[in-house]
């Protein structure tokens, strides 16, 4: 790791612990200021029905989009939350436009200015949207919206998936016929696709070694 | 002190934590802009990030806005403004904060009036996500190492590892549309505005290089994106009749 890339380690761990304790210390406050401790059974119930599920996405996402991100936009990424539908697109379309690689020092650059862009434009919005709640509401709410706030991701990642799909169509096949199948056997894992995407990687790489090994990439 | 979801108390508490991961985003953006320059990358170019980004985030900001209302109906707004703004996602709270109202026997129709009810909810959606914020610290090392490792080795292969991480992913995402379409033609309705989100981008990309309109790179995603989403809109009605 370069300078730069170290100081960047060091200071997003800062950030990043900071967060980890100022999160915990919202219930905390809750708490203390109308003395309402949460009961302990009714707690672990609660964790228990939420827990096994998104501790595991939680592992399997820092595994899968640390090397995505670089340093400064996992430290910042992880803390701002919506990786995938906000965060890895933004990374991803800024370092292609750029023309950098993932991996390089331009890379890093180039994923946290704008990871970091759009966690200030989404804290922006949300505070904005928050603060026109009672107007804006009723248009949020509206039967007429509601395609376009389902639709959000296959909207996304059609545009992102174009681009890289027509740069690596071969490494992309065997992913892509894979998911496309499970899908249409097993329509159910559509709420668990997070869990999904390593899957998706570990089949990419087989399928890209392969290819490697025999010159076809 | 009395209790009530959107008291001035928990709007200063969400107020102080939104200031803290501005502050941070701020951080992280000026370091990196710095950077950037210095290493030769030229304003205007480190700008169009910046620019693209912005435009390209408003529609799914919006949309993670929706989550906020959604779950202000039970936890005003303070709490639900917090926990979209940091590491939150409306797929996960909302199942954090009904698996907490149910261990404590209580149905997630109308607003929490009871303080400890409000504090188990609070407690099952910041436990349930710490390890999303704990993990990258502790991980970092071994997982840049590895790559570094793989890339040291054999630099091709390196390359191909990258993108097929990339890859995996998008095809995640890309294969999901299709997994309403076995039941009728409104499930065909993401796999449209997939095809006409790529549609859209291969457009974009042949203007860029038929036309030379390089200044169209900035948009592309964000008009592709748009467009879908607007076509989106006009399509459900009609299929969904």
């Amino acid at each position: 790791m370069n300078d730069y890339i170290k100081k960047t380690d060091k200071y997003g761990k800062i950030w990043i612990w900071t967060a980890a304790i100022v999160i915990v210390m919202v219930p905390v406050a809750i708490c203390i200021a109308y003395n309402a401790w949460p009961p302990i059974i009714p707690l672990l119930k609660g964790l228990f029905g939420v827990a096994p599920m998104f501790w595991t996405v939680g592992v399997i996402e820092v595994i899968t989009y640390t090397p995505m991100l670089g340093v400064g936009g996992t430290y910042l990424g992880f803390v701002t939350g919506n990786i995938t539908s906000i965060k890895a697109p933004a990374a991803l379309n800024a370092m292609q436009n750029l023309g950098v690689d993932a991996d390089s020092e331009e890379g890093e650059v180039v994923s946290t200015i704008a990871i970091a862009t759009s966690s200030i434009v989404t804290t922006i919005i949300i505070a904005t949207g928050v603060a026109l709640l009672t107007l804006i509401a009723p248009i949020l709410d509206s039967p007429t919206l509601q395609p376009a706030f389902e639709n959000i991701l296959p909207a996304l990642f059609g545009g992102l998936g174009v681009v890289y799909i027509s740069k690596n169509w071969k490494l992309a096949l065997a992913p892509l016929v894979f998911m496309v199948a499970l899908f249409l056997i097993a329509p159910g894992l559509a709420d668990a696709v997070g869990v999904l995407v390593p899957v998706g990687i570990i089949i990419a790489l087989a399928a890209g070694r392969i290819m490697y090994k025999k010159g076809w990439i | 002190m009395e209790f009530n979801v959107n008291s001035t108390f928990l709007y200063v508490v969400a107020a102080a934590v939104i200031l803290f991961v501005l502050a941070q985003s701020v951080f992280f953006l000026v370091r990196a802009y710095r950077r950037g320059k210095q290493l030769g990358m030229s304003a205007k170019k480190l700008r169009s990030v910046v620019f693209s980004t912005s435009i390209f985030t408003i529609a799914p900001a919006i949309s993670i806005l929706l989550g906020v209302v959604t779950l202000s109906k039970f936890l005003g707004i303070p709490l639900p403004w917090i926990r979209m703004s940091v590491i939150g996602a409306l797929t996960y709270e909302l199942p954090a904060a009904k698996s907490a109202a149910s261990a404590l026997g209580i149905e997630l129709s109308q607003t929490i009036t009871d303080p400890a009810t409000y504090s188990t909810v609070a407690w099952v959606m910041t436990l349930g996500i710490l390890p999303s914020i704990i993990l990258p610290p502790i991980l970092m090392k071994k997982i840049k190492g590895g790559m570094l490792k793989v890339k040291n080795k054999d630099k091709k292969w390196g390359d191909i590892f990258m993108s097929s991480l990339f890859l995996g992913m998008i095809s995640a995402f890309l294969g999901v549309v299709f997994a309403d379409v076995r039941s009728g033609l409104p499930g065909f309705i993401p796999l449209f505005v997939l095809l006409v989100s790529a549609a859209i981008m291969g457009i974009c990309g042949l203007l860029i290089k038929k036309l030379g309109w390089k200044w169209l790179e900035t948009y592309a995603l964000s008009i592709s994106m748009v467009g879908a989403l607007v076509f989106a809109v006009l399509i459900s009605p009609v299929i969904t009749g």
